[in-house]
Order: C-alpha cells, then structure tokens, then sequence
C-alpha cells in the first residue's frame, strides 16, 4: 500500500477558528494509506514546506495531501515542494478545507465533520494517483494584444521592447481609446494628448509591432503557445497602403455627422479621421452615411484625392495570425445619460457625462478648451457635478463602485474654476475615494484653493427650468436639503466593459463577472492572467481603474507574456484524457462534447484519436463515454468512484 | 446631547421591531440622503428622512418617535423607489406610525377642528386614507 | 370586450365626471365595463406595515368579488383604489401564511382569494392596450395641439412593483393624448407627490405642492392639468382656488381627469359632465379651443 502523508494547514485562523484540527487528525491519523499525519500553521510558508519535504524524505511518502485551501490558490506551490523532495509533482493532492468548507460554514461540529469527509475522499484519490509527466510543446513568440487604449499600448511596448513582435488589433480607425479624449490628467493636470500621443507615435513606428486598426478578432482557436486568430479588418473604402493622410478628402466632404470623438459636440466628416493626431494617420468612409454609398452620386473625394486611394471598396477582409499569447485589452464605455430618466434620460442638452466634459474642457475639442456649455454656447457659471451616478446603486444600476470619477470630478470642478475665474463648481458626492499617490491632496486643493463647495449628498432629481437646470439634492452633514439653479450638470457616470465584451470573450474562452468585466485568475496572486492559459488581461476591461493602474497592469500582463516566451518550450498539464484502444468503440460521442477540438475520430482505426495538447482536461469526454475508454489521468472513474465512498462513509 | 452607544444601545428591541413591522433592513442604508433630497414633505419634518434611518442604526427609536416625521410622511414612495439600497422608507415611516400608535400616541388628525362643511368638501379618500394611516 | 368595473366610494361622489366620462370613452371604444355587484371600499390607502392584517381585509373582499364575477380582470379609475389593490394582492402572494391568516379571516366569505387571479387594471392601461389607430379613429373633434401637462402622481408609478410605466418618465398618458391630438408639455414635476391626504391635517404642505407643481405645467406652457386620481384632483383644483384667491396674480390651470377631455374629444356630448364640481372652470379653455 502507498504511503501518504496528510498534512493539516490552519491557515492562520482561517481553518481552525471553523474545524477542529485536532478532531480531524484523531479521525483520519488510522484512515487506511496513511502512513504520516501533521499539521501546522501556515502550510505554504517556507517551515511549512520544509516540513513536508523532510517528512517525504524521511518516512519515504510517495503520496502526499495537503489539506488547505483551493487548488487554484496554492496547488503550483505545493507541486513544487513535493518535487524538490524528488516526489513525482502529480502524486501531491489539495484538499479544499476552506473555500468549501471553514469559509462557509459556521458551526464547528459541522465543518469538522465535512472536512474529515473532504480529507477521506482526497486521499482516497491519493491513493490512486499514478507519477505523471508533463506534455512539452513548442511556443510562437509572437503576443496578440486586442484594443489598443492606454492598457494596450503600454502592453504591446513592452513586449516589442523585449524583443518579441506583437500584433496590435484596434477597432476603431485610430488607436488611444479613452485616454485620447482626455482634456488634462489628475493628479498632476498634465495633458492627456502630451504623454499619450508620443506613445502612440513610438507604436506606429516600432519595427516589432504590427498595427491594425479598425480590425476585430473573429475566431480563436488553439491554445497557450499556439493560438490562431482569424481577425476581420474592416473594409475603409480606401488603399490605406495609397493614402498617405493628406486629409483633402475630408475637408471637401460635404456630408457632417456628429464627431464620435467629441461624444457628439462636434462634426465630422463622412469620410473621416477620428480626431487630427490620430494613429495611423489614415481615413476611413462611414458606409452608412456616405452619400455616394447610399446614392451613387457624389464621390468628391475620389475626384480631389491626390494619391487616388479610394476605391470605395466594402469587402472586408480577413487575415489568420499565429500568436502564442494573448492580451484582452478591450477598455471600458461610461453608462449613457440616455437610460437615466431621473437626470432627464439623455433629452436635456446641458446635462452631459464625464466624457463630455472631458471634450468641452480640452484644448482640441470642441470649444477649443473653453468651457460653454452645449445648448446655447453660454459660460456656465453655477455648475453641478454629480458622482456615482448609476455606481454604488445595486437597486436600479450597478452595485460596484466605479473607482475613477471621484478623482475626474474633482479634476472636473478645478479645470473648470481654472477656466472659468468668476463660476462656481459644485460638486455633490456620497463618499470621497482619494486612495492614490497625491489625490489626497489633489482634492484638499479643490477645496481650499479652488473653492469648489463639496456636498454630501445625492441628488434625487433634477429638470430643466427656463434656462436653467434645477437640481434637487441634499447635504447630510448640515442635514439640509438643498436646490442649486445650475447652468450646467455634469453626470459622473459609471464604468461599464466596452460593447461586444460577451462576444469577445466567448472566442477567447476566458470568464467575465456578471458585469461584463474579465475575470483573473486570482484576484491577489494571479490578477493580470486569465483562467485560460496564454490569455493575459489588462486596463479597465477587467475592473475600473486609472491610468496609473492601467498602465502598471499593462507592464505587469506584458512582463508575464515574456516569461512565458522565456520558456524553451511548454509544459501542458498531463491531467488529460486519452483513450483505451482497446476498449473505444470509436462511436465518437466524446469528439462531440469536447468544447477544445482535442478528439478526432478515425473512421479507418474505428478509433478516437487525442491530441493531447489541445485538451484542456475538463472531462466532458469523460462523463460522456458509453465504454469507459476515456479516463482522466488522476480522475480516473475508479478514483472517482472511491472518492464517493470515502464521502458516503462507505470508504476504506 | 451626546448619544451614548454600546451594544445594547444600539440593537434595541424596538429597533429590531421596526425593521420587523416594516420588513426592511435598516443597515442596509449608506447614507446617501437620496430619500430626503426627494421627499415632498421634507420642509415639514423635525427629522428628514435619512436621518430617521440613521437614529434607526443607532437604536435611537424613542428620538425618532418624539419628532413629527412619520406623521408628516405623504406616502408617496419617492424615498423607497429611489433609495439606492432598497431601504424601504416609506415603509419604515408606516411602521413608525404603527408603534406609535401602539405606544398610546395621541391623536394628530385633526378632523375634529374641521367644520363639518370642510369634511364635507373633502373628497372620501382624503378622509378615511388620512384616518387610516394617521389613527389605526 | 367586458371587464368588471370596480368604482370605488369617491367615484360615485365628488369624483362622479371621472365615471361618467370614462364609462362614455368606453362604451364608445367598445368596452363594457361592469360595475361589481355588492362592493366595499379598498381602505384607499394600502397598508405598508407586514403585521397589521386587518387592513388588507378590505381590498381582498373587493378581489374576492371580483373573482365571483367570473371575468378575470378588474378596472378601476381611480388611482388609489389601483395601487392599493394592486399592491394587496401582491402581499398576499408573496406571503402565504399571512394570506392563510386572511382567508381565516373572512371565513363567512365562500370565495378564497390567494392573490394572482384577478389582474387590477388601471384605466390608463385599459387605454393604452387599445390600438392606437382605432383610438384615433374614434377621436371626432379636432384638439387643435392643445397642450396639456400629464400628472401622474405618486400612486400609478410608485411601488415598482405596480407602476403602470416607467418609474420615472412614464408616457402612457403622453401617448394617448398625442393620439387623440393634444400636445403633451415637458412637465418633470409629472410624478411628484402633491401630499396626498396630508390635506386634511397639513394644508399647508398640501398648497405648496400644489403651487409648485402648477408653477411647473404652467411654466411649460400647459393650458390644462390632466390626471387620474381624485384625490389628486380635489388637491391640485381646490388648493389652487384657494392659492389664487389668496394672491390674484397666481395664475390657475383647469384640472381634468384625462378620460373627461378624451370623451369630449371622442363625441361625447360635453354636458355629461357635472362642471360645477370642478372648483377651477376648465370650460373657458374648452370654448377657447372649441370643444364644448
Ligand atoms: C471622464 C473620465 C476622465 C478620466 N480622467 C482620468 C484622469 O484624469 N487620470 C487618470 O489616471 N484616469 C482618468 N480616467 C480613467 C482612464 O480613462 C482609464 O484609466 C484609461 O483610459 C483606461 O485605458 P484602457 O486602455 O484600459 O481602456 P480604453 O481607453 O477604453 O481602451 C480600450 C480600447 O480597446 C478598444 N476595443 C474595445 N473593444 C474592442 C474589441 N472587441 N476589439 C478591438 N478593440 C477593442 C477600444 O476601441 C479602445 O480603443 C478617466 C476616465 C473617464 C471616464
Ligand atoms: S469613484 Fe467615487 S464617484 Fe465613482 S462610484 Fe466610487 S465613490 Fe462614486
Ligand atoms: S435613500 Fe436609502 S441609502 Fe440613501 S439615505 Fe435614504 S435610506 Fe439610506
Ligand atoms: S413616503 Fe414619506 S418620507 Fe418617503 S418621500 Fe414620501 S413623504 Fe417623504
């Protein structure tokens, strides 16, 4: 029989505030297979560690379980220390005692008793576990990152700085995302476009970075090393290689549309460059409203095109790449004013969203940095700034907080005294979050040098009176409700995941919480990586956070693709499913459920084949097959079934 | 005056009859003061409505009942549809008027002073849903 | 089509052009409304606390004939009667042992009611239901864009969970007035409490409510107030009466109830109604526009 070895961890107080360690050891110390049982206070520090090396030395275990917490926090450190005590890393097993059972339970009799049957059926595993050895397989050192905002930039840089190529996907024509939009930046004020553009400049340039613009991922397939992404780049109407940016083009365009860019405020053109310094400096036709697409007359920017680049062309075109990781970089949108109805549903000119302002206030924008509001053009000078407006408001909109407009409100209310010498910003808030290197003071400043009067308070409606918005709120810390007859009404709204998130997400197999935001894999040790391997995060695709945030993250996800080129080739977990020959009928059932491609059947052998480095070790073949010729490395049905037992208190 | 807190101060039996009668978890509220920003009645009461939730949290029953708040309280439901946090105000008020009711408060209509001519003007619904939420 | 007709105490009294003209807008949109046979009053106000039972018994024995009628929805015009019946049958369903207790209760009663099947609707609704193009072919006199301000007030949107329409910019009564040829007015004070029976004890809450809400239809340009609650009714017109002999430069707007100026606008001879209710003469308005 194997010898095991058990070793209890308290996790501090974690576990043995809610399971009695003690009870448990008594319990299992005589289970069959157990030939050592201990426990200590913090398994995975290095005495932790230490001990269990010495014991497998020691006593000769070639079994090992470690009952602790989740597999997905701490099975990699455990496998390590069992492999340095020359152990095959596979024969060590993680019983869950505090995700699934101290953290929620509250009775210690209960919890005790469940972790007893938790620790019974893991051994039984154990005991069945067979030495396993890694798959190894070939990397492509090439990153893919999707979107190209701040996050996106700052990651590509990094990885093509290591010397690794990178193939950066935007949709929009030009990249920047948010941030390009933006006037001046808390907490220093300085320019968006100054610290940005210059980056996005050294991003068109570089030599290992491939840029697509106004492209989208449409298919992924593969897996860490050895992705194949098929992206859609959207047809411009134009040769983009012909073009050389001039912008004659839009100039002569008769038709105006409202500037995405400038959130609305200002025009565009129908054939169109986001905003002047966009990258790469290249047009596009908006199909839709174009006249000559829509009526075969007009083409005037055909006929005044010095370089004769457009074509009008509307066939898309589609490309496949071979990367070996990928970044989701897919950035964020603000909730729209339009499906707030208390703050007037979008329908009253002078009240706008953070975005807005940001456009109103900068230099490029609109009103070339000066603050006029956008119904009549009018200085305003009461002005109103609302925070958490659809965040922290799990009843009718979003419950999480949205991180960064407390910080751009007081940003808001300062550039606009800073602009507007003789106006008064107001600003009502529930909470001021100022955690970050110099917000703190930032915001002091708003109050003691700006004069802007803070509120603590919310606003429960406001509407539009002559000219003026009347705005309806409340100061709790002077108890008074209070009415401001505004001029302008400036929503800080919340931060939701970019549009098609789902979509995106589904292709790249990777989670997102209910909110649409991508999930890490852990949230403390692992929070630039997804659960999929080979699949990184970064920027405000994966919660709300600043620049500062982002742009740390961004290096954090980039430095994580380069240790995985670093590798000489991959390892693959060995937990697969193959197939008994002997047994499969080659009726192909599993080939159907396995969502990774891995099984293939082979008409000629009558038989299922693997490819071992595409299975992901999910089961579903498993489960599925009539025969039993498709087991899992370590789950096999036997182990399965013992485990059961072992929980039934059948085991033994 | 301070108010003086410990544990049994703060989790009355009164308190925890309130959230009972009113089905509402008073610790729930963050405070926004979304509830009192848009209560029609606000100008009238000796304690705004946030307020009454907030003396709630402190198990401060007897402050609240000694104000006039729930009897100014229209009934609208502009506090609990707008709250944030599903506290339920309105409702919170109508438990209010309950214990106090049941604590022998006197009688605050003030039909009585009506002249017979104004009752009779009075529509029925004004009179009996004012009977009904001010006096059972 | 046949609903049964719950009117209520108030319908009957000082709110009887609210019944007359709404039973006349539907006789001639082909709907039969049914008064209820031997029905009691709802209590008008429902009652928010979870353990005085006692109140609820009202508007249940109201559903529990509602239900001995046989037909499975129930229309009332009124707009407390709405959301206290509503709001009843809904404690009732989501509470069973307290529905139990109730039932207990009236044990003289032979019916049981257990809370979803009768549906309360609400005129506003009934209208809104009907296709839009017959409503418009029933319309016979020309509005002339009259503009009116839609007041809901609190109890057709408030609970959630019996709202009408968007909690917080409903358009029901803006549809079917721009059908029938009127101009709806922005009118943001639209859902605000006009202090309900606090009229009785606090007047004067009442009167500032109504002059703020006035002030606000007026503002926008409305030459009327349209609304479905009597008690809102009698606030907004009899406050406003009082508002302005008290100070002759505040200026009044005449109040209806929306089916009075749709019935005029559908056919219905104007004289069905009883004008002398009204304390602001709406009919000066109506010549104006040559409705009467
Ligand atoms: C009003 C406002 C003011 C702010 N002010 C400040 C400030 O002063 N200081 C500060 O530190 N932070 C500020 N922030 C926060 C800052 O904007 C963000 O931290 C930053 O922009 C996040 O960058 P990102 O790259 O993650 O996202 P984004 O900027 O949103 O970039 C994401 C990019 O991905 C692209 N994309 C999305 N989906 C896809 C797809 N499926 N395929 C391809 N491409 C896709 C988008 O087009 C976009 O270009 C502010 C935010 C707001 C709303
Ligand atoms: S950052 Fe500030 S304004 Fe934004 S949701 Fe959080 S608390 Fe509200
Ligand atoms: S609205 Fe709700 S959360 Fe805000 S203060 Fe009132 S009860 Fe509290
Ligand atoms: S229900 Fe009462 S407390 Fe709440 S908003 Fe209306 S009047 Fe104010």
């Amino acid at each position: 029989m194997k010898k095991i070895g058990v070793f209890l961890c308290h996790c501090g107080i974690n576990i043995s505030a809610t399971v009695d360690i003690e009870k448990a050891m008594e319990a299992l110390k005589d289970y069959p297979g157990v030939a050592h049982i201990e426990d200590y206070k913090y398994m995975c520090s290095d005495p932790g560690q230490q001990l269990i090396k010495k014991k497998i030395k020691d006593l000769g275990l070639d079994g090992v379980v470690v009952c602790a917490c989740s597999p997905t926090l701490h099975e990699n450190t455990f496998r390590l220390t069992v492999k340095a005590a020359g152990m095959n890393e596979y024969k060590m097993e993680m019983a869950n005692i505090r995700e699934q059972c101290s953290w929620v339970h509250k009775d210690k009799t209960v919890a005790t008793e469940k972790a007893i049957k938790i620790i019974k059926s893991v051994i039984e595993k154990a005991r069945l576990d067979e030495a396993l050895d890694p798959i190894e397989v070939d990397i492509t050192r090439k990153a893919m990152v999707i979107g190209a905002g701040v996050a996106g930039i700052q990651t590509a840089l990094n990885i093509a700085n290591s010397g690794y190529e990178v193939i950066l996907v935007e949709r929009e024509p030009s990249i920047g995302g948010k941030m390009a939009q933006l006037s001046e930046t808390f907490p220093t004020l300085d320019c968006s476009q100054c610290i940005l553009t210059p980056k996005m400049v050294e991003v068109s340039n570089h030599p290992k970075i491939k840029l697509m613009t106004y492209s989208e991922v449409v298919d992924v397939s593969g897996f860490v090393g050895n992705f194949k992404v098929k992206v859609k780049r959207k047809a411009t109407g134009l040769d983009w290689d012909v073009c050389n940016g001039c912008g004659l083009c839009t100039e002569k365009c008769p038709k105006k549309l409202p500037s995405e860019f400038d959130q609305g405020l200002g025009e565009r053109k129908a054939i169109y460059r986001p905003f002047p310094q966009a990258v790469p400096n290249r047009v596009v036709i908006d199909f839709e409203n174009c006249t000559y697409m829509q009526s075969g007359k007009c083409g005037i920017c055909q006929k005044v095109c010095p370089v004769k680049a457009i074509d009008f062309d509307k066939e898309d075109k589609f490309v496949e790449e071979e990367v070996g990781a990928i970044i989701c970089a897919t950035g964020f949108e603000t909730y729209s004013v339009k499906d707030i109805p208390e703050f007037g549903g979008g329908k009253l000119p002078d009240v706008v969203d953070g975005l807005t302002f940001e456009r109103i206030l900068s230099a490029s924008g609109p009103t070339g940095g000066e603050v006029r509001r956008p119904s009549d053009g009018k200085v305003p000078k009461d002005i109103v700034f609302l925070e958490c407006v659809c965040s922290r408001d799990p009843e009718h909109y979003l419950p999480y907080c949205s991180k960064v407009c407390c910080m751009y409100t007081v940003k808001h209310a300062m550039l606009y005294k800073h602009r507007v010498h003789d106006g008064q910003p107001y600003v009502f808030y529930m909470d001021m979050r100022t955690g970050g290197k110099g917000y703190e003071e930032f915001y002091q400043r708003a109050a003691e040098e700006d004069k802007v009067v803070f509120i603590r308070g919310k606003v429960s409606k406001l509407y539009q009176d002559d000219d003026k918005i009347v705005v309806c709120g409340v100061d709790t810390l002077s108890n008074e409700t209070i009415e401001i007859r505004a001029d302008m009404v400036v929503l800080a709204t919340a931060i939701v995941p970019s549009k098609g998130i789902r979509e995106l997400t589904k292709l790249l197999k990777i989670q997102i919480d209910q909110h649409g935001f991508l999930s890490e894999a852990h949230p403390k040790l692992r929070p630039v990586e997804s659960l999929t391997a080979g699949v990184y995060l970064a920027g405000c695709a994966q919660s709300p956070r600043d620049i500062p945030d982002t742009v740390s993250q961004a290096s954090g996800a980039a430095s994580m693709v380069c240790t995985l080129f670093a590798n000489e080739k991959l390892k693959h977990e060995p937990i697969i499913v193959g197939v008994n020959e002997d047994i499969c009928s080659g009726c192909g059932i599993c080939t159907v459920v396995c969502p990774y491609d891995a099984r293939k059947t082979n008409l000629e052998k009558k038989l299922v084949e693997v490819n071992e480095v595409l299975c992901e070790g999910c089961g579903a073949c498993a489960a599925a097959c009539p025969s039993g010729a498709a087991q899992q490395n370590n789950y096999t049905d036997n182990q399965i079934n013992a485990m059961i037992k072992a929980i039934l208190g059948k085991g033994g | 005056m301070a108010i003086s807190l410990n544990k049994e101060k703060l989790r009355t039996q009164e308190c925890e009859k309130l959230q009972e009668v009113s089905g509402t978890n008073v610790y729930s509220c963050y405070q926004c003061g979304n509830c009192t920003a848009g209560c029609p009645c606000v100008d009238a009461m000796d304690i705004p409505p946030h307020e009454v939730i907030r003396l709630a949290q402190f198990g401060q029953i007897e402050k609240i009942l000694d104000s006039n708040t729930m009897w100014i309280c229209a009934s609208c439901v502009t506090c609990s549809v707008r709250c944030p946090r599903s506290v339920d105000i309105s409702g919170v008020m109508e438990a209010l008027r309950q214990i106090a009711l049941q604590n022998g408060n006197e009688d605050v209509t003030k039909l009585g002073e009506l002249s017979s001519e104004e009752l009779e003007e009075l529509p029925q619904i004004a009179v009996i849903s004012n009977f009904r939420k001010l006096t059972s | 089509m046949e609903i049964s007709y719950y009117p209520g105490c108030t319908l009957k009294t000082k709110a009887i052009n609210f019944e007359t003209s709404a039973l006349a807008l539907l006789e001639k949109l082909d709907v039969k409304a049914i008064e209820l046979k031997d029905w009691n009053c709802c209590g008008v106000m429902f009652s928010q606390s979870q353990d005085n039972l006692m109140k609820q018994l009202a508007p249940i024995r109201t559903l529990i004939r509602a239900k001995e009628s046989g037909r499975d929805r129930l229309l009332t015009l009124c707009s407390m009667c709405y959301n206290t019946l509503k709001r009843s049958a809904l404690f009732i369903q989501e509470n069973e042992d307290k529905r139990d207790k109730i039932n207990d209760f009236m044990d003289l009663e032979e019916t049981e009611y257990f809370g979803n099947e009768i549906e309360v609707v609400n005129i506003l609704t009934l209208l809104d239901e009907i296709d839009k193009d017959k409503l418009k072919a029933s319309i016979v006199k020309d509005a002339k864009d009259l503009k009116v301000a839609t007041y809901y007030g609190c109890l057709l949107t408030r609970p959630k969970e019996v709202a009408i329409d968007n909690v917080e910019d409903p358009q029901i009564m803006e549809n079917l007035l721009e059908a029938a040829g009127c101009k709806p007015v922005y009118f943001p004070f639209k859902t605000e409490c006009c202090a309900s029976f606090q009229v009785v004890s606090r007047k004067d809450i009442a009167r500032e409510r109504t002059r703020k809400i006035v002030d606000s239809a007026r503002k926008n340009g409305a030459e009327m107030i349209l609304l479905a609650c009597p008690l809102c009714e009698y606030n907004l017109d009899k406050l406003q009466k009082e508002l302005h002999e008290e100070d002759s430069t505040f200026e009044t707007l005449p109040v209806l109830y929306v089916t009075q100026l749709l019935a005029i606008l559908a056919g219905v001879d104007p004289e069905i109604n009883d004008y002398s209710k009204h304390y602001i003469d709406p009919r000066p308005v109506l010549e104006r526009k040559g409705l009467l």
